[in-house]
């Protein structure tokens, strides 16, 4: 097939994964995530595992190597079948976490180190490089053997620049589906979508080449077992030692490879999905593999011998000449090739950023890491991560030569990846594994890895000189990275993965032993080991108060965008029945935070970049401030609430005063109309009985001048009644005309004492005055007010029980009030009649009634009220004393 | 490999006890299969006389079809019983969930 529309065919099938993703992607936008989010997605998603090398690569493996290449699917198969023990337990953790990556786990584990992570981020990029190389040698061997040279002038270019161009577009295509957005959760619906399209691709494509060769090429099932009986594939010998150790390694990598762990965890919308896949992973592997021994032994039975059986998928249709079926192959060895690398490098971008760009970032910025826009940092660091491993893994192509077996070159990423198994699985089983025992059993097994098998692997003095493999480092010669410790009989690739293990997890258990895990670290661990004990295992450890929650919103602004940060918060501070965007800085709802933003950066970081607003460990004096202002709080909560309580208290006390005067007002008004019957009643009554009398006649003349003034006084105190009342009745309808004037006080208390003088004449009252405060002009109406003093001074000299009376008139200037006390020294009044003097018909005894009706002190009262002014009874002066109190300057009142 | 419910429910009600044991099941599965994958590792490799690959390789793939069919019933009935209460198969029932 000419080259160019090869070019173009792949060009327009990444057209369609891109809708496909698109598509997708606009999907969950919209929240209908509906199928999105299906077993059956999921678990075409974890189909990543078949790569090229499955594609390709297994073909060869089994021409080469017969059913070992089984343990490579075999291995996967009892891992999920197993998935009670480890994957369930592993997707919980990932979920409640929000772990964001292996590292990530390994990490958070372990107390969010960031050390932890930089060493699994480290492992992960160089075991990857010859995965990824793996995938670029696929496509290149594959672009070399279906695209036809002779064509009109336009030569495909050679390997090499087939390579290049491979890597290229692999990076731009990874970038462009997976770092357009950074989402909350690390979770990527287009790709994962892409990805499952194009796992049905490549099963459809390995099937289909399956069944041509059992139905189309050979004469059925029966045909083709004979003739792999017949075949070289069944010169193979199980070799007991590789069948194990495989079936290990390949059952460790699915645990551990980075972009398992993405698709695996990290992708995860249901922990039920994983339930379903667990039978159904295993069947697509089982469908993957069920036509590889038939192709291989084809493969070997029809093409040269020069033919490289990785490419059997491909050369057999070729040969056959079917190319609709070979361009099906080649595009599903695409598939295989171009997922693979799309999610390995962007779960590696997503390690490196969170955990190598961004600690380092925080480092360096500490400022600015926190305040400045770290989104595009992120993104920034990500694209060029996913550029760098595939730099990294072109650059291992070119090195390694680019024509080693694909499964021998897949087989070294396995084992380096399997590095993490102890510190993982020890880490979510036991409780004592801690940070050093960690970071120690995966350097010293990624170190053996390295010098055994990764670095051997460029072949003798490309790394290692030759010297060294024949007589070890330094003449040692139990250092030989193919017979370490003198094991020279293993297989290298056994041999790496024997030693790098148990030289791991010795080291592993050993540091574990014997280090002590920091607080943070043992929460972490009971958090991890406990997973399913607790329904909130996530250990919190923030303090109350520490954080200002403007700060953490513009922290988070930065890292989750202006929309998702507001919401996030607005609904916190919603559940803390707060209004607005700002909830108090809680423990569970920065617990919640540093979730949160750990699916956007990684555990460690989204908690360095907390402590950097919280400054969290030790109780400090902001601890303590937090402590005494939260119980200031409370007290002036309690205050207020006293103080409320105090207020009806008064209340209440205010009303119960109300009633008990209506209840006397009552009673008032009764003996009001009985009073004022009574009052009327007596005059009339000696009138009536008087002038009977005179009407008969008859009298001595002395007796008729008697009676007729008897008569006479009696109409005047009718009169002098009535007048009070008609005076009482106007002044509190308040229609009484009101003569302003100016006057001075002193003549007024004059005509006051003169007139009261007629009252009780024969008492001799001493008067004590003070003159020179006496002289203050008050406009007012001095006509009322003297009738008001006259009043009060009346009472004094009728009521006052001492035998030497006095009478002090005080008068006071206070402000725009002139207030004058009349203060006898007689016996007062009992407090209990204090409240009533001033209403209607009050008086005290009836036996010291002097002719008054008991209105005076009423009248005074409507006197005073109309004058703008009061009239208090003033206790505790040593007698009857009473306050009157006018403005100085009385407006006349608007009508 | 699911034992007979001989025994009368004594602490548990028959659908927690028959849950408990699908999640034994669950773990017995594993090495069930590592088991059987391992076997052919016993039959003599080593033997210098050519041995066949084919009845090998149907070995494994009938042992690979049957064990993702006890996969099946078993995740069955699982997925089910996350919902349900105490989905920790432990003896000690206060440490469920």
């Amino acid at each position: 097939m000419p080259f160019n529309i090869l070019v173009l065919s792949c060009l327009a099938y990444v057209i369609f994964l891109f809708g496909v993703a698109w598509a997708a992607e606009r999907r969950a936008d919209r929240g209908r995530l509906g199928w999105l989010q299906s077993p059956l997605i999921y678990t075409l998603s974890l189909s990543i595992y078949c790569t090229a090398w499955t594609f390709y690569g297994a073909v060869g493996y089994a021409a080469r190597s017969g059913l070992e290449f089984l343990t490579i699917y075999l291995g996967p198969t009892i891992v999920f079948i197993g998935w009670w023990w480890v994957l369930r337990k592993l997707v919980r953790i990932g979920r409640q976490q929000r772990v964001t990556s292996i590292a990530d786990l390994i990490s958070s584990r372990f107390g969010k180190s960031n050390l932890l992570g930089v060493i699994v981020t480290v492992i992960a990029v160089v075991a990857a490089t010859p995965y990824i190389a793996l995938q670029l040698q696929s496509v290149t061997l594959s672009f070399s053997v279906f695209a036809s040279p002779t064509d009109d002038g336009f030569a495909p270019p050679g390997t090499e620049a087939t390579a290049v161009w491979v890597a290229c577009g692999l990076a731009l295509f990874t970038i462009l589906f997976g770092t357009r957005n950074l989402d909350a959760k690390e979770q990527h619906h287009g790709i994962v979508t892409a990805i499952a399209v194009e796992a049905v691709v490549k099963l459809i494509a390995l099937i289909a080449v399956g069944m041509f060769v059992v139905w189309g090429m050979a004469d059925g099932p029966a045909d083709m077992i004979a003739r792999i009986s017949a075949s070289d594939v069944a010169d193979w010998k199980l070799q007991p030692g590789r069948w194990a150790g495989l079936l290990f390694a390949a059952g460790a990598a699915v645990i551990c490879l980075p972009r398992m762990f993405q698709v695996m965890v990290v992708e995860n919308a249901d922990e039920r999905h994983l339930a379903t896949a667990s039978w159904a992973f295993p069947l697509y592997l089982f469908a993957m593999s069920l036509f590889i021994v038939p192709i291989a032994v084809m493969g070997l039975e029809r093409l040269p011998a020069t033919a490289n059986p990785d490419m059997f998928v491909l050369t057999l249709p070729l040969a056959e000449g079917q190319g609709a079926l070979a361009m099906l192959a080649f595009l599903g060895g695409f598939s295989s090739a171009t997922s693979m690398v799309i999610v390995e490098s962007i779960a590696l971008a997503t390690m490196v950023s969170n955990h190598i760009v961004m600690p380092v970032w925080l480092r360096l910025r500490p400022a600015k890491a926190v305040s400045g826009d770290v989104r595009r940092l992120v993104l920034l660091s990500r694209r060029i991560s996913i550029g760098v491993v595939l730099g990294f893994g072109y650059a291992y192509y070119r090195m390694s030569g680019g024509s080693t077996a694909l499964a021998a070159i897949g087989l070294i990423a396995f084992v380096g990846v399997a590095q993490f198994l102890p510190a993982m699985i020890f880490g979510i089983f036991w409780r004592g594994a801690t940070r050093i025992g960690a970071a120690l059993g995966m350097t010293v097994g990624f170190v053996v890895w390295a010098y055994t098998l990764f670095l051997p692997s460029f072949g003798p003095d490309a790394v290692i000189p030759a010297m060294v493999f024949i007589e070890g480092p330094f003449g040692i010669e139990w250092l030989r990275p193919r017979a370490l410790f003198g094991v020279a009989t293993m297989d290298p690739l056994l041999h790496a993965l024997f030693w790098s293990m148990v030289l791991n997890t010795a080291a592993f258990l050993t540091g574990s032993l014997f280090t002590f895990p920091g607080p943070v670290e043992r929460m972490q661990g009971a958090a991890f080991v406990r997973v399913f004990d607790t329904t909130s295992g996530s250990p919190r450890g923030w303090e109350r108060g520490l954080a200002d929650p403007e700060d953490l919103l513009v922290m988070s602004q930065r890292i989750m965008g202006d929309d998702d940060a507001l919401m996030f918060f607005e609904a916190e501070a919603k559940g803390q029945g707060k209004a607005g965007y700002l909830p108090d800085p809680t423990p569970d709802f920065m617990a919640r935070l540093e979730r949160r933003l750990a699916g956007s950066v990684g555990a460690a970081t989204a908690h360095a970049m907390m402590s950097q607003l919280a400054g969290r460990a030790t109780v400090t004096v902001e601890d303590l401030m937090a402590v005494a202002s939260e119980s200031a709080q409370i007290m002036e909560y309690s205050a207020r609430l006293e103080s409320q309580q105090e207020e009806v208290t008064r209340t209440a006390r205010a009303l119960r005063e109300a009633n008990e005067k209506l209840m006397q007002l009552s009673i008032q008004k009764d003996a009001f109309l009985s009073q004022i019957s009574h009052e009327l009643r007596t005059p009339m009554t000696s009138i009536r009985a008087f002038s009977e009398i005179l009407t008969e006649g008859d009298l001595p003349p002395e007796m008729v001048a008697n009676y007729g003034r008897i008569i006479h006084d009696e109409a005047k105190r009718l009169t002098r009644l009535l007048d009070d009342l008609l005076d009482l009745s106007v002044l509190e309808n308040g229609t009484v005309q009101l003569n302003l004037g100016l006057a001075n006080l002193s003549p007024m208390i004059d005509r006051a004492l003169a007139s009261a003088s007629h009252t009780k004449p024969e008492r001799s009252f001493v008067i004590h005055r003070d003159l020179p405060m006496e002289n203050i002009f008050i406009r007012t109406d001095a006509d009322r007010l003297v009738q008001v003093f006259i009043n009060l001074i009346s009472n004094a000299r009728k009521y006052c029980d001492a035998t030497a009376p006095e009478l002090r008139i005080s008068v006071r200037q206070r402000g725009g009030r002139v207030t004058v006390d009349f203060a006898d020294n007689g016996s007062g009044i009992p407090k209990a009649s204090q409240a009533l003097i001033f209403e209607k018909f009050a008086r005290l005894t009836d036996q010291t009634r002097a002719g008054g009706a008991g209105l005076g002190l009423a009248i005074c009262r409507e006197v005073m009220a109309n004058l703008g002014g009061t009239i208090t009874y003033l206790p505790g002066q040593g007698g009857a004393a009473f306050r009157v109190a006018v403005p100085l300057r009385l407006e006349r009142k608007a009508d | 490999m699911v034992p007979p419910p001989r025994t009368p429910p004594l602490f548990l009600r028959r659908s927690s006890y028959r849950q408990r044991r699908r999640r034994d099941a669950a773990r017995l599965l594993p090495v069930v299969g590592l088991f059987l994958v391992l076997m052919p590792v016993l039959w003599g490799p080593q033997d210098a006389l050519r041995r066949d690959t084919a009845p090998d390789g149907i070995y494994l793939f009938v042992v690979w079809a049957v064990l993702i069919a006890i996969a099946v019933l078993i995740s069955r009935g699982l997925n089910t019983a996350d919902e349900g209460d105490d989905p920790e198969a432990t003896s000690d029932p206060g440490s469920g969930r």
